[in-house]
């Protein structure tokens, strides 16, 4: 094993151990100053830089972040990893996802073999059966029920030309409006957020604003943890000269809070308050009138409402609601009200919390009243969680329409037609399509027969997984994926995919940048990509456009790109000036909009205060705040909001959980930085697995006395809808919360009991306005099981660390476990 | 008793009956969990607009009973509603939520159509106190039309085509 990291300045190589320190060695760095490159590299055990035969061009698919990386190979094999200085995200650096998590595509469990359900049980077969199977059913539900009874439940980590594909077959040939992404769960309230505001989807910010700014306000934001890298840019300007002053809102002590405790402000509110407190910031930014009246006056409409709502919520109020000193409030007010150049950046502690959207919005706000954004240092970035989130949006795979176009926009709808060629009838749009949650109601009623589950594990990752399990044994149910989730054990029908290394594409990270991801070996056994297997499908069902061709009309991941970019001209997010060749000429990744105009790519939306919410332009007119109700065109047009953005309010509404005495904490769940999802690549990968091997459950050292509560007792968590049991951390969380991490599922447990998935707890809840899933506002009990046998199974480096004495901390793996699985 | 004053019982009667319409539909349509949960939100909008017509009128002299109870569902009503959680699973319930939809929206209907009045008459009369009242709480009805509108939208797609 090999970690490197070499500097461009003399420092030279750094520390190895990366799970130790995820961060890696500060290169720090001056306000204006071109982030410092340090190339990090890993290697497999034995396997020199001079062994490796080639090096293959993509970028990260375990977070958002879109780092840009070679991939090492070696006799047919990925043998390491190594990060592309000339990047504009990463800038050579890797975080411990990317130098490690390749090592699952070698695992020897990947699934090599279709399988089909034969008496009860998946047995292995081949793709003429498996295919012949999915097909049949289709044609057999399509001629008896038509293609409402047909859904397809996607990923966030596909790549851009399968979303499109995707998009294609299910609202075009099929023409069914049951399509999601699993981004419903991470990034639905992001891209309803910018929708409301902006009118249209489209990430107004930039990574190099952290090199500008002077205030980085993240909300529900844990970025050491969810995009390691960008937060490794931030360090390194906390550790420059002029640093900026972090304001961090979050429940734990994560290490942005911990950030934020110097020269910053660390906001801790009550798990589902969000709006109480976003509406008490922007009250005291009125208040003192920190207020850019000619940009407000200029750029945008609903000023009044936002003034006249925010009135009614001072610091006072909110630090009841919130239970945060009300000083704080004030404190953080002023450094957000007071900054030059102001970045926000906002994620799942907003966008899987009560009001989810409202609040988010109310981050736009913040800097659309300052008239912050659109240059260096001030943007937003509105996170997703997933690397290849912002495809599943751009393309219409998650309901969205391809292209960022309109539902309600006849036109719009025309338009797409025309590039698919088909009869705009054959595309649904009589109402929003519908969500992952009304899918899964669907299938629960069983008027959706065949669910097609592609690169996702909801068996795991959804919420109330009671419930879920019941209702994924309802229909015909198809599983395409790398490995046997607990998802695949219910299937019908398994589809063995190729992943990420094994087949090209491209994907778009959170500020826009498009990544090519090239292939560099074969996917193991009989797997393909997914691009192969829904045109596989379509050819088999022989679907056609209006001049008889096959539809699709494209055939591999180029064509597919081609098809794609030609369908974005005049949209937002316009790709007509890229291609994989130009994207394999360019020294690295390229943000869109890319276009003759600007064959460079485009780095900050909205510079000119000019936005995509003319009513013949926009993708949206937006939806009440409260009731999630679409507004309609007339409603639309009476805001006026022809290129202007638009402020929206929102009143504050009680969770709808509340604490009670039989459950008298909020729980929240989340990830740690060395997981991903249902860790079905981390969870293989030796370094990764080490570092946090086990469910726990975090808990304040005030709650943990008053229950007799130790560090790593195993306790049992429950809610209305289930229990689980976990190991106590006590650690640097707010009283009155608890915390459990997502990714531990079953697929490796030695027995049946369904007790350790932190959905086994969540209610099945979600915002009105995004439909994205309330996972962090339930109401929970803890209670002590048995004593400890050492310390609980959570990281130490990151925002689960001990505030006890005596917990060993992280450190990379052990000689046993290193490359066990290679 | 003045016509302001009947219009003002009226609608305290009218929003009463609305808020509890929505919470009934809340609780027969517990597996439609949006359905739920924010026919719960905004039956609170409703209840807020009877405190607030019961206080408009004491400040006229009117003395309105609070207790037309726009509270939690009766006896009757749980029984409903524990037979819509024990049918989660069969499509039939999905025309019963459309048939509660184009209820409530008619009632709604109702509802605005009565702060419509209440608003006009207001203003002929110079009645600052009571035009407010219709000015602030008015909007709000019409969000919850447009919510019941748009659920049937969404629904009827899928109840009618399977």
């Amino acid at each position: 094993m090999r970690v490197d990291a070499t500097s461009a300045g003399p420092s030279g190589t750094s520390g190895s151990d990366r799970i130790a320190r995820p961060w890696g060695d500060r290169t720090p760095y001056g306000p204006g100053d071109e982030w410092p490159a340090r190339t990090d590299v890993f290697l497999a055990d034995g396997i020199g830089a001079d062994d490796v035969e080639r090096w293959v061009r993509t970028a990260s698919v375990l977070h958002s972040n879109g780092d840009a990386m070679d991939i090492a190979v070696a006799g047919g094999r990925i043998v390491g990893v190594r990060g592309r200085a000339e990047d504009r995200v990463n800038r050579g650096r890797l975080g411990p996802k990317d130098l490690y998590g390749w090592q699952a595509n070698n695992s020897p469990d990947r699934l090599r073999r279709p399988l089909v359900r034969e008496g009860g049980r998946l047995v292995e077969t081949d793709w003429d059966t498996a295919m012949a199977r999915v097909v049949s059913r289709t044609r057999e539900l399509l001629d008896a029920r038509g293609p409402s009874a047909i859904g397809f439940y996607t990923s966030g980590q596909l790549f851009l030309e399968e979303y499109y594909t995707l998009a294609a077959i299910g609202h075009g040939a099929i023409g069914t409006n049951h399509m999601d992404g699993n981004t419903r769960l991470c990034t639905a309230s992001a891209a309803a957020a910018l929708k409301e505001t902006f009118a249209c989807d489209g990430q107004p910010g930039s990574y190099t604003d952290v090199d500008h700014a002077d205030v980085i306000a993240l909300f529900g934001h844990n970025a050491a943890e969810t995009q390691s890298v960008l937060w490794s840019r931030i360090l390194d300007r906390l550790a420059g000269p002029q640093p900026p002053r972090i304001v961090c809102v979050d429940p734990r002590g994560t290490p942005v809070a911990q950030a934020a405790r110097s020269g910053g402000v660390h906001l801790a509110p009550l798990p589902g308050t969000n709006v109480a407190l976003m509406n008490a910031l922007l009250h005291q930014i009125i208040a003192n009138d920190w207020v850019d009246q000619e940009y407000v006056d200029a750029h945008t409409v609903g000023y009044a409402e936002l003034r006249d709502r925010v009135a009614q919520c001072p610091p006072e109020w909110a630090a009841q609601v919130c239970r945060v000193p009300a000083e704080d409030i004030r404190a953080a007010a002023r450094v957000l009200g007071t900054a030059e150049r102001l970045l926000s950046t906002v994620l799942q502690g907003v966008y899987q919390s009560h009001q989810a959207s409202a609040a988010a919005v109310q981050v736009n706000n913040l800097h659309l009243i300052q008239g912050m954004l659109g240059r260096p240092g001030c943007g937003i970035l509105q996170m997703n969680g997933q690397p290849t989130a912002q495809n599943t949006r751009e393309c219409g795979a998650d309901g969205d329409m391809s292209g960022f176009r309109n539902w309600s926009n006849g036109a719009h709808v025309t338009d797409l037609a025309r590039h698919w060629n088909l009869d705009p009838f054959q595309i649904p749009h009589m109402s929003p399509p519908t969500h992952a949650m009304q899918i899964f109601r669907n299938v629960e009623q069983g008027t959706i027969a065949l669910l097609w589950v592609s690169g996702t594990n909801p068996a795991v990752s959804l919420p109330e997984l009671p419930r879920i399990r019941s209702v994924l044994a309802r229909p015909f149910l198809v599983v395409q994926d790398i490995f046997l989730t607990e998802t695949a054990e219910l299937a019908d029908v398994v589809l063995p995919a190729a992943t990420w290394g094994e087949k090209t594409g491209c994907f778009t990270n959170v500020d826009r940048t498009v990544h090519l991801s090239d292939k560099a070996v074969e996917p193991p056994g009989e797997a393909r990509p997914d691009l192969d297997i829904f045109l596989d499908f379509a050819r088999r069902m022989d679907f056609r456009d209006r001049g008889g061709l096959p539809f699709p009309q494209w055939h591999d991941a180029e064509s597919a790109f081609d098809a794609w970019a030609a369908s974005t001209e005049t949209r937002p997010c316009d790709y007509t000036g890229l291609s994989h060749a130009r994207l394999r000429a360019a020294p690295s990744g390229i943000q869109w909009p890319c276009n003759a105009e600007h064959p460079d790519g485009t780095e900050r939306l909205y510079g000119d205060g000019r936005f995509f919410s003319h009513p013949d332009e926009c993708e949206s007119y937006g939806r009440d705040l409260v009731t999630g109700a679409p507004l309609d065109l007339t409603e639309y047009r009476a805001l006026n909001p022809d290129a202007k953005a638009i402020l929206k309010a929102a009143e504050y509404l009680p969770p709808h959980e509340p604490i009670v005495d039989e459950y008298p904490f909020a729980l929240i769940t989340g990830r740690t930085l060395y997981h991903f999802h249902t860790r079905t690549k981390t969870g293989r990968t030796p370094q990764l697995q080490a570092a946090a091997p086990d469910v726990w459950v975090e808990c304040s050292r005030a709650d943990a006395a008053r229950l007799g509560l130790d560090e790593g007792d195993l306790a049992e968590v429950s809610t209305a809808r289930g229990s689980i049991r976990a190991r106590a951390r006590i650690g640097g969380i707010r009283d009155g919360v608890l915390f459990v991490p997502f990714h531990y599922g079953y697929w490796d447990t030695t027995d049946d009991a369904h007790d350790r998935a932190a959905n086994e707890l969540t209610p099945t809840d979600w915002d009105p306005v995004s439909k994205q899933p309330l996972f962090k506002t339930a109401a929970a009990r803890i209670t002590r099981v048995s004593p400890a046998t050492g310390p609980a199974p959570a990281p130490t480096t990151a925002a689960s660390y001990p505030v006890t004495a005596g917990v060993p901390p992280t450190a990379g793996a052990t000689a046993e476990t290193r490359g066990a699985r290679r | 008793m003045s016509k302001i004053d009947l219009v003002l019982r009226e609608l305290h009667r009218s929003e009463n009956s609305l808020a509890r319409t929505l919470l009934l539909m809340a609780d027969r349509h517990r597996a439609e969990h949006e359905v739920f949960h924010v026919a719960r939100d905004i039956a609170g909008w409703s209840q807020e607009h009877v405190e607030r017509i019961v206080a408009c009128a004491e400040r006229r002299g009117l003395h309105i009973s609070r207790s037309a109870s726009a509270g939690a569902p009766a006896v009757v009503e749980r029984v409903v509603q524990r037979a819509s959680t024990a049918v989660t699973s069969r499509p039939e319930t999905g025309l019963l939520l459309l048939a509660d939809l184009r209820r409530l929206h008619r009632k709604a209907a109702g509802v605005s159509l009565d702060w419509e009045v209440l608003a006009q008459a207001a203003q002929a009369m110079k009645e600052r106190d009571v035009f407010e009242l219709a000015s602030s709480c008015h909007p709000q009805t019409l969000r919850q039309m447009r919510w019941a509108n748009a659920q049937l939208k969404v629904h009827a797609p899928q109840v009618i085509a399977s």
